[in-house]
């Protein structure tokens, strides 16, 4: 068995809020390379907290998580940002691109906190965006592009800097259904390409696509 | 993050926004402007005076016998020689030389002849001084009317004078045409010039002037008092070192030569007293930029909370986010800096056009005035930037789009 991209062992994370909420109660996930996981869970059982976690926007309040064998609870706030930027590809439901840069600028900024050199950024970027099938659309801005189109330009910034992890949090939330068969049928593509995927929804249809599907409710994983 | 991506990540945040950007800025491009005018300004009209100033003072050289300027130094040490001017226009530079001195007259009064004026006081106590031929070239007098008296009146002891506009207004002298005379004493002299302008000596205005012949002839002039110079520009104070080796060269230490008043000062009060109120103003007005861009910044930081977030997510540091920040700031107040220098820069040179001056500018205010711009900016980025690096990533992505 290969070494997993990520392990959470036993991972709680509790709100100091009165009263204290666990949104997280002793979470184990083993994901390999290579891996599509689905995460559902109705809103408010823990998966936008889970998220977080994994994406190393947030901490463990107890427990270990480990990307590609780094401890992250070891690491400084500067090297765990440094390590979201090289490790993680991030796809929100929002798509977070920037409206007055072109698309391949937008793309471009997917790798600007990753250390890697300048030269070369705007082919890897333009090699990208052939993966998710938007050559032809490189310097429109992000306002005269469809939502699927939208999306397709997050992903490519999520893809280059080559992640270990691809993280979507609801990518086709925005979209209708015709658009979201097209994003699934790239993100599959992108998973038998090697890429390893966790997306977190509530919604069916989405998790179809996974191989692997777990429930979680009110913080616990089944 | 690199230094190059850093600028460019600024410049295209400013550029999102150009109208807002440039709308920003106003309060600094004011705030510039007003300071690069108020200092070009005051420097071109200060500039301006000294030119005036100089092109007199620089050419002028007075040589006395040292002390006699001290106060109570009454009597003329007999060091200057009746030859002074001679001596003199042999150095290169001199244009011309003549001496000046006080004569005492022993309590004689003047007299004017032509006519008898019985509500005025019939004699008078006027100054009477002598000098040499060259004095009224030296000192850039000019004669209204007749001429002043020349090498041949000096040599004879002629009983000629030449009086000040003052004088002759005095003793009721109106055309030199009537050949005029006046009595000093019991002698009588004949008026052959009247002086109606002297850049340098105005004393002479209401003096009257005899040579120096005639003075040690009637009244026993021991020394000349004093020798002015004219030079040619620039040489004004090597001839100051050159006169008195001239003159005493026996003992150059007897006689000190001076050039005119140092013109430097004059300058730097004239600028003082004109700069402070809009040097205020200039600052109120950068004061009030400052508040504009830290503002703006701020709406802008809020506005963007999203794509703080994002960047956050893509692996920036919260100092990543706080530098960027700031260098949008800092390049917003560049911005305002140059634009505002650029039209300080206009405003000096049309202000010396229409007074048709020369425009003066410190050679390092163009520079430094963007400069300032910049500091302004990085300023009031400062807070708005603090806010923006301590967004929580989690919070900044749930936030905005």
């Amino acid at each position: 068995m290969p070494d997993p991209v990520v392990e959470l062992t036993d991972v709680w994370r509790t709100y100091d809020t009165e009263p204290p909420v666990h949104a997280l109660r002793g979470v184990h996930l083993r994901v390999c390379p290579g891996e599509h996981v689905a995460v559902v869970g109705p809103s408010g059982s823990g998966k936008s907290t889970l998220l977080n976690v994994l994406g190393c926007l947030d901490r463990p309040t107890e427990g270990t998580y480990r990307l590609d064998g780094v401890d992250t609870a070891t690491l400084s706030d500067r090297q765990l940002a440094t390590l979201r930027g090289r490790r993680i590809g991030f796809v929100f439901q929002a798509f977070h691109l920037l409206a007055h840069r072109t698309v391949a600028e937008n793309v471009m900024l997917g790798e600007l906190y990753t250390g890697l050199p300048r030269a070369g950024r705007r082919q890897r970027a333009l090699d990208a965006l052939e993966r998710v099938g938007l050559a032809h659309r490189v310097d429109f801005v992000p306002t005269r592009l469809s939502g699927g189109e939208r999306q397709r330009v997050a992903i490519a910034r999520a893809l280059v800097g080559e992640p270990s992890l691809l993280l979507a949090d609801e990518p086709t939330g925005n979209l209708d259904t015709r658009t979201t068969d097209s994003i699934l049928a790239l993100v599959d593509k992108l998973r038998d390409e090697g890429l390893t995927v966790i997306v977190i929804t509530h919604d069916a249809h989405v998790s179809e696509h996974a191989r692997r599907v777990v429930q979680i409710v009110d913080g616990e994983l089944r | 993050m690199k230094p190059r991506d850093l600028v460019s990540e600024a410049l295209a945040g400013v550029l999102a926004r150009p109208a807002r950007a440039l709308l920003t800025v106003l309060g600094t491009v004011l705030g510039i402007a007003a300071l690069v005018a108020t200092l070009g300004i005051s420097k071109t009209a200060g500039n301006q005076i000294v030119g005036r100033f100089e092109a007199l003072a620089a050419t002028e050289v007075v040589a006395q016998p040292a002390g006699a300027d001290q106060p109570g130094a009454t009597t003329v040490n007999a060091v200057l020689p009746w030859d002074s001017e001679a001596r003199l226009r042999r150095l290169n530079g001199v244009r011309s030389a003549g001496t000046l001195s006080s004569v005492d007259l022993g309590g004689d009064l003047v007299r004017g002849a032509p006519v008898e004026d019985p509500t005025q006081p019939a004699e008078r106590s006027i100054s009477v001084r002598s000098a040499s031929p060259g004095l009224f070239a030296a000192v850039k007098a000019h004669a209204s009317q007749g001429r002043f008296f020349d090498a041949g009146n000096d040599a004879r002891a002629d009983r000629v004078a030449v009086i000040g506009a003052a004088v002759a207004a005095k003793l009721n002298i109106g055309q030199l045409e009537d050949q005029p005379a006046i009595w000093i004493g019991e002698t009588l002299y004949s008026v052959i010039g009247i002086i109606d302008d002297t850049a340098r000596v105005p004393e002479l205005l209401g003096s009257i002037v005899i040579p120096d012949g005639t003075a040690r002839d009637r009244y026993a002039l021991t020394a000349p008092a004093a020798v002015h110079v004219d030079t040619v520009i620039g040489a004004a104070s090597l001839i100051a070192k050159q006169a008195p080796l001239a003159l005493a060269p026996n003992d150059p230490s007897l006689v000190r030569a001076a050039t005119a008043g140092e013109p430097r000062k004059v300058k730097g009060e004239v600028a003082s007293d004109v700069n402070t109120l809009f040097l205020i103003l200039g600052g109120v007005s950068l004061l009030v930029g400052a508040i504009g861009i830290a503002n703006v910044t701020l709406v802008s930081v809020m506005e963007r909370v999203g794509e703080i977030g994002l960047r956050r997510a893509l692996g920036a540091q919260r100092r990543h986010i706080a530098v960027q920040f700031l260098a949008e700031s800092g390049l917003l107040g560049l911005l305002g800096g140059m634009v505002g220098a650029s039209l300080g820069i206009l405003v000096v040179v049309g202000v010396a056009i229409s007074r048709t001056w020369t425009p003066v500018l410190d050679p390092w205010l163009p520079f430094a005035a963007p400069l300032v711009g910049a500091a302004v900016g990085l300023a009031s980025g400062l807070y708005p930037a603090g806010r923006a690096a301590s967004l929580q990533p989690v919070d900044a992505l749930r936030g905005g789009t």
